[in-house]
């Protein structure tokens, strides 16, 4: 608000301050100051980090999620936490093994759609001409194209095949979107100072990019790829739901299928689905409570007010 | 800092209270944060009707806050920590302006108040034409007026400050940044109001265009009469237009002079920024700015806000707080300077010290 | 000796219709090392596209840029002899490396510096050049921790680590508050002395021009329409909108009743000029004309550049020999 003649003063996608610049330790220090700014950010990583110690540990503590029991369809008990399924399973045990099964495909089907953008959005911002066309043209044709028929379509034309198909099948239908974006900020980083300040002396092309383009676009990237793990669940529990994904696998989406292939919505067998559905509902909140919460921190003006007590304030001035 | 509020109240230069149009007493603005910045300490000030007040400083003194606070276009994290801002009207009615509340606040500004911001001319909206954005004001504040009264009214206007009267069917993108900022303008002017604060109106635009908007702002001052608050960091460019002078530092009023005294400053950070822009004609002369930055306003300020900057800093300049004096010289009414050298308490500490004086 | 010699430059842009737009219309001029050069103009003048075409960041449509007297020098001589300080130290640092970053990769980049030690040295050497110090204290730095000035002064080293012949400085101090201006055009100063650079100083402000350039240039829409010693052209200004601009510029010393009768003298120039307002396109005659208070028939036609002695020459009709009847 102060006027520096015309200073710009929009916030640049950078990390925020975190004191001075300093070793690892001041960095991790950093970090978790900037964890506690925002309570959102707070509570979806907590929630997430324990999804990850859950895939990471759980099964390794669990029962054999496959091991048959004599129990059918029990209710959740003292023996089952979670109950049984039709055929005797133990509902906590796939559970646990579905957490890490659906994680590992969300995580990595997200990462290769957020490669597959950085390397198409940024090297097409940067390039321009020609390249940037073609480059733009591919992801509007990605962009346009319905997501979940051509998933389907892929998935049943690869069908039987391995959890590595529909990693693949899920990248390759969610990485247009954020190519894009990553192509607008990277046009306007081209053209920044900084940038052509780098070109002034003479600095390589693929410096200028990796070096004083790439750091600046973290922010945007890491939210992208936050929204691409979303995207990756779900279509992967879609898929496994239509009964396109390997049913060998673990996954919450597997569990919903064979519970509605078992009639466990009708015959009222709800710690069968209720869980996986639950998992997938709270995991999907709280990564958006992160990105949310990380939008607040990088940005200020979207920081809650909240006048301390204590202090003689006059909230009426801020009326508008 | 409190203590000078009573003395700013009683003006020494025998302006009766009638002829003050708006008042600021003491007023505190805060960012809230980790470490809250004081980003106004302690601001009083008085508008006399008709007259140009201009608040120079730098990026960070506050000023364009305290033209926030003043027309309560605050939004968090700032927020008033305290003071007051009385308005009183031709007939001497005094309007507390803090105390404003929704509609009647809504009312006041543009009514009473109005104002022109560095940006203004890109708050336009591109996609209505320039009559309709005047149209709106009158909706808003006049009812009562018939169509053909605002068409008449936004003609005039536009001729007003320098701009043909057909530009009303344009659209704002038809304008230059000139026009635009003129547009602007007479938006503010639109519904004759005592006060106009314009805060950096013309910074962006080009020298002659610049010149050209200022001389207009002259012009209408004195057919219509309403005072302004004029805030920028261009100290030679308020030297000539305004009566009156705050000079602003670290958030506090340092010096608050007559425009033409103000050449013989006595606050040592205003003699810097006079020296910190070469005259166009005048003799080339060794220049040099003020070295250093100003204090972090998170922390308390112990002292003078100014004395890491300055090279007459003393004693008493770490330890106290120097409050606004009145400069005891002839013709030198209403001349204030919140320094310790012009403290013949503590003057007299340093008394062969090498002050600006000598 | 000249550094840099500028024949006849000409900048075109591209545009969605019709022929390209000419920023800049056959300029010329020389940077002499260890001088400055002010180019003066508004926004519209070109100026901006003159340092383009300088830095190379756009082909120039024309002309010829010669270093130390040769013609088209490879790429990597030409970075590393010329180099520009940016207008906005907010937006000429990258936010997310430390100043460190800002000079080494120079210093790398074009040899001056090996790796490691020599590189430290460097660094520190460099800020110690801008008064940054303490410089171990600086270098670790990101630029969101320093203050515009401080920002500006690493922005000067950064373009001085490669050791360039010429330096362009676009505004250099536009952006900066009051107080630190000078600081940064005196360091400019100095370091132009001490290095022997050929500095082009681009700005809108005739006062600081003035006092800190040995020849000043002024332009308007692509063309320099005045040109001279600097003391020369400010204070017995020719060219119309030259003296426009010098009227312009605040005065600092003024009394109140000069300041509005130089406001009278305005409105009167400006009324004279609004009467007489002609089209604003304008072909091959004064860019100048429809503007111009004392325009004239024979401004129709490309006025011819007058030599008044000195080296102080106008764009103007009303300077020239055969100058129609006023």
């Amino acid at each position: 608000m102060t006027t520096a003649p015309i200073t710009s003063t929009l916030p640049t996608a950078t990390p925020p301050a975190s004191g001075s610049s300093g070793g690892p330790a001041a960095w991790a220090r950093g970090a978790w100051r900037t964890l506690r700014r925002s309570r959102r950010l707070t509570i979806g990583f907590a929630i997430i980090t324990a999804f990850v110690l859950v895939a990471a540990f759980g099964p390794l503590l669990s029962g054999n999620p496959d091991a048959f029991s004599q129990d059918l369809s029990q209710p959740p008990s003292g023996a089952h936490w979670l109950g049984t399924t039709q055929t005797g399973q133990d509902v906590f045990a796939q559970l646990i093994a579905s957490t890490r099964g659906s994680l590992v495909v969300g995580a990595a089907a997200a990462l290769l759609a957020t490669a597959v953008s950085i390397v198409i959005g940024i090297g097409g911002g940067f390039l321009g001409g020609w390249a940037d066309e073609a480059l733009s043209l591919i992801s509007n044709v990605f962009l346009v194209i319905p997501g979940l028929p051509l998933v389907i379509v892929i998935a049943s034309y690869v069908k039987g095949s391995s959890t590595l198909a529909t990693i693949g099948v899920i990248a390759l239908t969610s990485w247009a979107a954020s190519a894009r974006v990553l192509r607008a900020q990277t046009l306007s980083l081209r053209s920044r100072d900084y940038v052509q300040a780098a070109r002034l002396y003479g600095e390589r092309r693929w410096r200028i990019v990796l070096v004083e383009i790439l750091p600046n676009e973290v922010a945007i990237i890491v939210s992208q790829f936050i929204f691409a793990v979303i995207f990756a669940i779900l279509t992967q529990a879609g898929l496994a739901f239509l009964g396109l994904d390997d049913p060998s696998a673990m996954t919450w989406g597997n569990m919903l299928y064979f519970a509605q292939n078992a009639e466990a919505l009708s015959g009222g067998s709800w710690w069968w689905f209720v869980p996986p559905g639950l998992c997938i509902a709270v995991f999907g909140a709280a990564l958006s409570l992160i990105s949310f919460g990380l939008d607040e921190v990088l940005d200020p003006r979207l920081r809650v007010h909240r006048p301390r007590s204590g202090r003689r304030t006059r909230t009426k001035g801020t009326a508008r | 800092m409190i203590d000078t509020v009573a003395g700013l109240a009683a003006d020494p230069s025998g302006s009766t209270a009638q002829d003050v149009v708006l008042r600021a007493e003491n007023v505190h603005v805060e960012y809230d944060g980790e470490r809250p910045t004081r980003a106004v300490r302690g601001v009083s000030f008085e508008l006399r009707r008709g007259e140009v007040l201009g608040i120079a400083g730098e990026s960070g003194c506050g000023k364009s806050t305290l033209a926030y606070a003043v027309t309560r276009m605050m939004k968090p994290p700032a927020q008033l920590t305290g003071g007051s801002v009385v308005f009183r009207d031709r007939e001497g009615r005094e309007t507390d302006l803090l105390a404003l509340e929704g509609e009647e606040l809504r009312a006041f500004r543009w009514n009473r108040l109005s104002m022109v911001f560095q940006s203004a001319m890109n708050a336009l909206n591109p996609v209505t034409t320039v009559g309709r954005q005047f149209d709106d004001i009158y909706g808003a504040h006049r009812p009562e007026m018939t169509k053909s009264e605002r068409a008449e009214r936004t003609k005039a206007l536009l001729e007003m400050v320098g701009i043909d009267a057909g530009r009303a069917d344009g659209y704002p993108h038809e304008l230059s940044g000139g026009m635009r900022q003129r547009v602007v303008i007479a938006m503010a002017l639109a519904l004759e109001p005592d006060v106009v604060i314009m805060d950096e109106p013309t910074t962006a635009l080009d020298v002659v265009v610049q010149r050209e908007i200022l001389d207009e702002i002259e012009r209408l001052r004195e057919e219509l009469g309403f005072s302004v608050i004029f805030i920028t960091h261009d100290l030679g460019l308020l030297l000539e237009i305004s009566d009156r002078l705050a000079v602003m530092y670290a958030g506090e009023i340092v010096e608050y002079a007559p425009a033409e005294r103000l050449t013989d400053a006595r606050h040592p950070y205003t003699q810097g920024l006079l020296r910190s822009f070469p005259d166009l004609v005048g003799e080339r002369r060794e220049l040099r700015g003020i070295p250093g930055s100003p204090p972090d306003l998170r922390g308390e300020v112990v002292g003078c806000a100014f004395a890491d900057r300055c090279e007459y800093a003393f004693e008493p300049c770490r330890a106290v707080t120097p409050h606004l004096l009145d400069i005891a010289r002839e013709g030198a009414a209403g001349w204030r300077a919140a320094c310790h050298l012009n403290d013949p308490e503590h003057r007299s500490s340093v008394s062969d010290a090498e002050g600006p004086q000598s | 000796m000249t550094a840099l010699e500028v024949r006849d430059l000409v900048v075109e842009y591209a545009q969605s219709r019709g022929k390209p737009f000419r920023a800049v219309e056959k300029l010329s001029f020389t940077l002499e090392a260890g001088r400055t050069l002010a180019l003066v103009g508004e926004s519209g003048s070109g100026k901006s596209s003159v340092l383009k075409a300088l830095s190379r960041l756009v082909t120039p449509a024309g002309g010829q840029i010669l270093l130390g007297g040769r013609d088209k020098v490879p790429a990597k001589e030409y970075r590393r002899a010329v180099q520009m300080v940016f207008q906005d130290p907010f937006a000429s640092l990258n936010p997310s490396h430390s100043v460190d970053h800002h000079l080494r990769r120079p210093l790398l980049a074009t040899g001056r510096a090996r790796r490691g030690t020599e590189a430290d040295t460097a660094v520190a050497e460099l800020l110690r050049q801008v008064n940054l110090t303490p410089a171990a204290d600086v270098a670790r730095k990101r630029p969101h921790e320093l203050s515009g000035g401080q920002r500006q002064r690493v922005a000067i080293a950064r373009a001085l680590a490669p050791a360039p012949d010429v330096l362009l400085a676009d505004e250099p101090v536009s952006m900066l508050d009051v107080s630190i201006r000078l600081e940064i055009l005196n360091l400019l100063d100095d370091l132009k002395r001490q290095r022997d650079l050929a500095l082009l100083y681009v700005t809108h402000d005739l006062a600081t021009a003035r006092h800190f350039s040995s020849d000043i240039m002024v332009m308007y829409r692509g063309q320099v329409v005045e040109r001279g010693p600097s003391d020369e052209v400010i204070l017995n200004p020719k060219h119309p909108y030259t003296q426009l601009l010098a009227a312009a510029a605040p005065r600092t010393g003024a009394t109140r009743a000069e300041v509005r009768a130089a406001r009278q003298v305005r409105a009167a120039a400006r009324s004279a000029r609004d009467a007489e307002r002609r089209e604003t396109v304008v072909g091959d005659g004064c860019r100048f004309r429809p503007r111009c208070p004392f325009a004239m028939d024979v401004c129709a036609t490309r006025p011819p550049e007058a030599a008044l002695g000195g080296g102080h020459r106008v764009l103007c009709w009303l300077q020239s020999e055969g100058k129609a009847a006023a």
